[in-house]
């Protein structure tokens, strides 16, 4: 953000200034090297990491080939494994979990940030911030205990009677099950979202805000049409940040899916996880192939996880481009 | 360079010992979760019987213990099943599977208006696990419950998802009761069960079992006793339908012969009061010790832990070894030892 206000957001992006690549400082270039250094760091653990996992599953690669992506088998006694429902379980729990967060925690930071009295904005931000800080096995637990037989009696009844003709709500309620582990998720990642969201909408300078009042906007008008706008980026990261916990969680979501290796569209079925199915199963894994077919997952986890950032990005990036007033 | 530092290695080792000997002995054990309790009231009771000894117990699961113990990064590792051929291969010495105790898995339910004495039959409890019996007024589940109003409502059934011991033995009880399950899913740590939902750990079972009203699942003996669940009876091979209990429990092994690597399946065992699905859970050692001190410290805790040791199994619902087949395991630690000399002095 540079001093007139316009959302220079890229700023960051830019080449480093002269000074820093010029080096005549002794500090300034080993505060260079040094930090160059950290930054390969982070990159050198994830390539080392993804290496290492590669060698560990190369059995189960070479055995199975691109064929453990597609098939929906995994049974240990046959040594036959396939990928396929656990990445189907992660990929639409992460989704659905997000379309169900997003809104409800871009609405609270907008409350938060934009309309909320200045009484509320800080004791609620506060609890808002608490939800983040509670261990995942809580929720887990909350899950068992408390939603899924919620869901089961009131919920998945209800749902069923009035859109019973989709295939999204057949079967028997049973509480567990996909539904339960999106619930879970949304729950888990609409603080991460919603809290980061409120710090990036409170950095929008204000000069923003009275310029659209200026030229006649409601307070809706500037909040959709300045603030969001200029915000956008930010609000990308809490997505991206919250995509990656649902995506990594796992204790929350075996507790409440159903940890079943199933395809289905209805929601009530139970379905599983790839970070679930390795925390079950690594443990009491025997046979060389059962590991490398564990690492495996591991590896495509790794896989999904970054398709799904780089999806994320693109299409918030297409949206936010869209209208006209949004171009910065 | 390999020379130079198995000689640093050994001098290293020779310091630590020597100074071991004159104040600690410590061994370290990984594996199983199922006898943890047992094992650390043991180690417990038994570091005021022999102030120098010091054991660790990690339990990092039966699959981690065999793993560990084969890396010799353990002084003895432990196990719920027993080891798999393609194990036992990767094995560089002999190695004892030695059994501590005996464990049993349960078949605990949550049918409203019945809070015990659910009966069983085998046929009933592979119907319901193969996913045939679907609901709980199904005539194989009503013939053996006269006395009981059992509902209309379908069956959730509900089973580990990670791998463990328990699912080992519950397994290897279906397989051996019917042959439809032995051929289409089989006996393992983790197996694709034909229907149902899975929890994670004894604790996530119960918590399926507890808060769905028509399910049934299984876990440990000693976990559905301590949390005072709803547990059915089972008939037996000879008949007779039995509620575990550890006298059930050690019935099974009672009068059975160890085979000579001392691996014995209980399941579906003879004789009336045999509750059928137990097992023995083992400690697994070398034959021959690396290091004569805590060989020696190893083999007087295990001979301690299969006579006195069984004694404190009661309170904590481990089922003690039957007395006819001590002598067999206390031929196998005879067998143990260091520098080709035998550890076991005493006796």
């Amino acid at each position: 953000m540079d001093e007139a206000g316009n959302p220079g957001r890229e700023t960051h992006q830019k080449e480093p200034l002269a000074a820093f690549s010029g080096g005549g400082n002794l500090g300034d270039q080993v505060f260079r090297v040094l930090t160059a250094f950290f930054a390969a760091l982070a990159v050198l653990v994830l390539a080392a990491m993804a290496l290492q996992m590669f060698r560990a599953a190369l059995p189960s690669l070479k055995q199975f080939g691109w064929k453990f992506l597609s098939s929906t088998d995994w049974d240990p006694v046959l040594d036959s494994y396939g990928a396929l429902p656990y990445i189907f379980g992660t990929v639409a729990s992460s989704i659905l979990a997000l379309l169900v967060a997003l809104p409800v925690a871009l609405g609270t930071a907008i409350y938060l940030a934009e309309l909320a009295p200045l009484w509320v904005r800080r004791p609620l931000g506060i609890l808002v911030e608490l939800l983040a800080a509670i261990p995942s096995v809580i929720y887990g637990l909350w899950g068992i205990f408390v939603m899924s037989p919620w869901l089961r009696d009131s919920v998945q009844p209800l749902l069923q009677k009035i859109f019973g003709w989709t295939p999204f709500f057949k079967g028997v309620p049973r509480g567990f099950g996909m539904m339960a582990g999106c619930l879970v998720l949304a729950i888990m990642i609409l603080p991460t979202i919603a809290s980061v969201s409120r710090d990036v909408l409170l950095a929008v300078p204000n000069s923003i805000r009275e310029g659209a009042l200026a030229l006649g906007a409601t307070r809706w008008e500037m909040v959709r049409k300045a603030v969001l706008p200029c915000a956008k980026n930010g609000i990308l990261g809490a997505v991206i940040l919250g995509l990656g916990r649902a995506l990594g969680e796992t204790m929350a979501v075996t507790m409440v899916i159903g940890n079943r290796p199933d395809i289905s569209w209805s929601l009530f079925s139970p379905g599983h996880s790839l970070a679930s199915v390795i925390a079950n199963e690594y443990a009491e894994a025997s046979g060389d192939l059962y590991l490398s077919a564990l690492t495996e997952l591991g590896l495509i986890l790794f896989g999904v996880t970054l398709l799904l950032n780089i999806l994320a990005r693109v299409l918030i990036w297409r949206v936010a481009r869209g209208p006209a007033g949004a171009r910065n | 360079m390999t020379t130079l530092r198995n000689a640093l290695l050994a001098v290293l080792t020779c310091a630590a010992t020597t100074v071991g000997s004159a104040q600690t002995i410590s061994l370290q054990g990984a594996g199983a979760t199922f006898p943890y309790p047992l094992y650390s009231k043991w180690m417990a009771e038994y570091q005021k019987i022999d102030p120098k000894v010091q054991i660790n117990y990690q339990s990092i699961g039966s699959g981690g213990g065999i793993k560990q113990i084969l890396e010799r990064t353990v002084d003895f590792g432990a196990t719920d099943a027993e080891m798999t051929a393609q194990e036992r291969a990767k094995a560089t010495a002999t190695l004892h599977h030695l059994p501590m105790t005996l464990g049993a898995v349960v078949i605990t339910y949550n049918v409203p208006g019945l809070a015990s004495g659910l009966k069983l039959t085998q046929e009933a409890v592979a119907g319901i696990f193969l996913g045939q019996i679907t609901t709980w007024n199904d005539p194989k589940l009503t013939a053996q419950n006269p006395g009981a109003k059992l509902p209309a409502a379908p069956i959730t059934v509900a089973y580990r998802s990670d791998g463990s011991g328990t699912t080992a033995v519950f397994t290897e009880y279906l397989a051996k009761i019917s042959p439809e399950w032995k051929t289409s899913v089989g006996a393992g740590k983790s197996v694709k069960f034909p229907i149902g939902l899975g929890g994670k750990g004894n604790e996530g079972v119960t918590g399926v079992v507890k808060s769905s009203p028509g399910a049934i699942g299984y876990v440990e003996l000693a976990y559905a006793k301590q949390n005072q669940m709803a547990i059915a009876s089972i008939r037996n091979q000879a008949g007779k339908f039995v509620a575990p209990s550890l006298e059930g429990v050690t019935a099974a092994a009672q009068g059975q012969k160890l085979p000579e690597n001392l691996c014995l399946s209980l399941v579906d065992g003879p004789g009336v009061k045999t509750y059928p699905i137990a097992a023995f859970s083992y400690i697994l050692v070398y034959q021959e010790q690396q290091d004569a001190t805590k060989g020696k410290a190893l083999v007087d805790f295990l001979w301690w832990a299969i006579h006195d040791g069984q004694k404190l199994g009661a309170a904590l619902d481990y089922a003690p070894l039957p007395k006819d087949q001590v002598p067999a395991i206390e031929a196998r630690l005879k067998l143990l030892t260091a520098n080709g000399k035998p550890l076991l002095t005493k006796k």
